[in-house]
């Protein structure tokens, strides 16, 4: 038992330091690029404030006189750098509110359809990967395999419109867009999951023809427990452990996904404000967002680490 | 027997359930593609206003006349150099405190100090006297009234501000108050059962702001909006086939234009704006494009813009060998692969445009594929639009196609002295002043002689038609679904309300 705990604080210390790192890594890179872009980001900024009918040379002079937006570079990441180290990410140059604020109310959104499109994903990936795991070359599992292909190489955005058609506009069964109740996060949960799904039924899939084709499996039966309870002690639990690393590979794939999806829903989640704020030239909303992600990226890595311990007894007798 | 009892059951069933049925709704949605993320007026006015959150000293109706807002009546001096307004007794903010003098003194003076356009007008003070608001200018200023009705000089409440004078909250005085606000993409409004005037005839209201027309299109045909603002031309034509909802497209004062560098050697003889002018197939562009075919700008100034629009002006013309015949007289002859090449320079230039609207980049490809026919090679830059105002600066904008808006104030003299008085503008004329255009603006803007204003209108259109600082391409519909059993909604032209406390749901 002390060995869990010490192999969990090691974890632990390992993911801590390597969020540190990686929150100065992704304000120093997301500064750069956002300086590398060409054109001049007093009038971007201005033209995100003011819209374009009041936007001209003069509302782009006052907000670089505002913003400070002529001193050197490093002048800017400096200040930046220091209030972060105090926990301060700044007021959007924008909307002129506290980043923090900003990053809190569309987090959460933005959690929340993440966590539907997971939960999706497994409602889907789960029962598919396991019934044509146990049937491998099947009929089912070749049609699988086919829609899976499919599914996968539909764009998030496209997918998004048909269920929607389908779904809200011809059944009636759930709302195009906003996000009034749990009824709203129907939609955008699973256009997400069937794109996660589409990859993660053929992992499980492939885990459980691993588990099945083992030598341990063979031995379960032969010491004479069912077929029913070889699968759900030692099959499945075996299975999980790749289909749970993998799930943890597929985040990327959600925060990518989010961004689409968010402005196709009109919901007002993380990835949206990222696209809007690189679009205005938001420094300040862009270094936050990004260290956000950054941040529930290692986050969600540690939840796996853990979790994958948890499954596995070998890694917690090391 | 079985059949009819249950046939029975079915009329008591209806015959029950009917008066639940037949109760009107009170509560709109309404989507439209603006997001609101901010509290400040110079920022979200727009939206602020046409929700009916937050009100002007000068309300205006959809023909552009001023009528009282918060102020019942305006006065200037004889000079013209001071301006009174007195204001309406007895209103309140939604948080129950009162309007004041105070308090539009307060939001106004914090409108001059910004970016805007207050800034524009030639004030000198803006001070509290005797319960009035008093507005000193440095010259005569006849438009400062319709300025008080634009989105930017809202008045929202003293306690929208935090100690440090930051807006952080949407407290105004209209007909409906904010209940819940979710940056970027909603507002649920409530209404104000204290307001001044004729109250809202809904409860509630609740704004969505979904930035795709496809996703808007879907919110419209599903019925989850009630209204739907911005469409685009495919969900347009879809939407005009469903039952439930009507589709309206109402002209609105603005203008898809191109903005030449008249400075620039290629361009600085009005002849060749001239050519590029009849080179515009703006017929196709509204029919195709747009998909409006009588939407076609043949003048700068819309029809909604009635004074200043003219029925008499020659219009603008589409016609190749004219134009063709207009670069040779300039001396330009069309070299081996068909551009045109004049002291041997080739005849190529780039557009700048961007895709916030979405029509702008298939315009600007149209009028690459039309202007090789002439002779002129013209590259195509879509970008951000703030790179217009920075090439207009910089000198380096060949030319620009963009959407502006003359109507932002009832009275477009604002924006018009913007775009082409002394020096041009950014959004305007480039490179190009012309000095009976300038001493005209300047009469428009002074006098309060109506006929007066109208000769001096109709020499600076006159004179913008001739001379082409910049070029109409088409004008701009305003396009609207709504549920069919939606009743009362105005289409404001000007775009300044929704017309949200005026509607309310038919009875079934």
């Amino acid at each position: 038992m002390a060995h869990y705990f010490k192999s969990v604080l090691t974890v632990l210390a390992a993911r801590g330091l390597q969020a540190i790192i990686v929150a100065v890594i992704v304000g120093i890179v997301s500064f750069a690029m956002m300086q590398a872009l060409p054109g001049d980001a007093a009038f971007r900024i201005a033209a995100g404030r003011y819209g374009y009918d009041m936007m001209d040379a003069a509302a782009a002079e006052a907000v670089r006189l505002e913003l400070g937006l002529d001193a050197p570079w490093f002048v800017q990441l400096w200040g930046w750098l220091g209030q972060l180290a105090q926990f301060d990410l700044g007021n959007s140059l924008v909307y002129g509110t506290p980043v923090v604020d900003e990053i809190a109310t569309q987090l959460g959104y933005s959690l929340l359809l993440a966590g539907g499109a997971i939960v999706a994903s497994l409602m889907i990936a789960l029962p598919m990967g396991v019934a044509t795991g146990l049937n491998p070359d099947s009929l089912l599992d070749r049609i699988c395999m086919g829609l899976s292909v499919f599914l996968r190489a539909v764009p998030a955005f496209a997918l998004g419109v048909v269920l929607v058609l389908v779904f809200a506009v011809q059944l009636k069964l759930f709302p195009v867009a906003g996000f009034r109740g749990i009824e709203n996060l129907i939609l955008p949960s699973f256009t997400l999951g069937i794109g996660l799904a589409a990859v993660s039924n053929r992992v499980v899939r492939d885990a459980v023809v691993d588990a099945m084709n083992s030598d341990w499996q063979l031995f379960a039966r032969t010491k004479g427990l069912s077929a029913r309870l070889t699968l759900a002690r030692h099959v499945l639990r075996n299975a999980a452990l790749p289909v749970v690393t993998y799930v943890g590979v597929q985040l990327a794939y959600l925060i990518e996904g989010v961004v689409i999806v968010e402005t196709v829903f009109a919901w007002p989640g993380i990835g949206h404000a990222l696209v809007h704020a690189i679009f205005g030239r938001d420094i300040a909303m862009v270094q936050g967002t990004a260290l956000t992600l950054g941040l529930l990226y290692v986050a969600l890595n540690l939840c796996v680490d853990l979790a994958c311990r948890g499954i596995d007894p070998r890694e917690r007798a090391v | 027997m079985l059949k009819s009892l249950s046939v029975a059951a079915a009329i008591a069933l209806t015959a029950a359930a009917a008066p639940a049925f037949a109760e009107t709704r009170s509560s709109v949605t309404i989507a439209s593609p603006w997001e609101v993320a901010s509290y400040d007026p110079a920022v979200a006015g727009f939206t602020i206003q046409k929700l009916q959150i937050m009100e002007n000293l000068v309300d205006a109706d959809a023909t552009g006349a001023l009528r009282p807002g918060l102020a019942t009546k305006w006065t200037a001096s004889e000079d013209g150099l001071t301006w009174e307004f007195t204001l309406r007794e007895g209103v309140r903010f939604h948080d129950g405190s009162a309007f004041d003098a105070e308090a539009a003194v307060l939001a106004l003076t914090r409108a001059w100090g910004q970016p805007g356009l207050l800034k524009k007008a030639p004030i000198t003070d803006i001070a509290a006297q005797d319960g009035k608001v008093v507005v000193t200018l440095e010259t005569p200023f006849t438009a400062l009234p319709a300025f008080m009705a634009h989105a930017t000089t809202i008045i929202p409440a003293p306690a929208a501000f935090d100690a440090e004078g930051k807006p952080v909250a949407l407290i105004g005085t209209g007909p409906f108050a904010v209940s819940a606000f979710t940056p970027p993409q909603s507002i649920s409004l409530l209404r104000n059962e204290a307001y001044w005037g004729e109250k809202a005839k809904l409860e509630t209201a609740t704004y969505l702001a979904a930035g795709r027309a496809e996703t808007r299109a879907l919110l419209a045909e599903s019925g989850d909006a009630d209204i739907v603002f911005t469409l685009d031309a495919a969900g347009y034509s879809h939407l005009s086939h469903v039952d439930t909802i009507e589709t309206s497209a109402v002209p609105i004062p603005r203008v898809v234009a191109l903005k030449v560098n008249s400075g620039h050697p290629f361009f600085n003889d009005p002849k060749a704006r001239q050519a590029l002018s009849l080179a515009i197939p703006r017929d196709g562009i509204a029919r195709a494009i747009t998909r409006f075919p009588e939407a076609a700008a043949d003048q700068l100034f819309p029809p909604a813009l009635n004074r200043w629009h003219s029925a008499t002006i020659e219009p603008l013309q589409t016609d190749l060998e004219a134009a063709k015949t207009l670069l040779a007289d300039l001396g330009w002859v069309p070299g081996d692969d068909g551009i045109l090449t004049r002291d041997g320079e080739r005849f190529a230039i780039t557009l700048r445009t961007f895709p916030d609207r979405p029509e702008l980049p298939l315009i600007a490809t149209a009028l690459q594929d039309q202007w090789r026919e002439i002779g002129i090679e013209l590259e195509v830059s879509v970008a951000s639009y703030s790179e217009i105002p920075a090439g207009h600066q910089d000198g380096s904008l060949h030319v620009a196609l963009y959407a502006r808006n003359y109507g932002l104030t009832p009275d477009p003299i604002g924006s018009v002295l913007q775009d082409f008085g002394p020096g041009g503008g950014d959004w305007g004329a480039m490179g190009w002043e012309n000095q009976k255009v300038v001493d005209a603006l300047k009469v428009i803007a002074s006098t309060s002689d109506q006929e007066l204003r109208q000769t001096n209108i109709d020499t600076v259109a006159n004179l913008l038609q001739q001379e082409l600082p910049v070029i109409p391409v088409v004008w701009y519909q305003h396009t609207v679904s709504i549920d069919k059993n939606l009743e009362g909604v105005i289409i404001d032209p000007l775009q300044r309300s929704y017309g949200l406390s005026e509607m309310y749901w038919a009875k079934d």
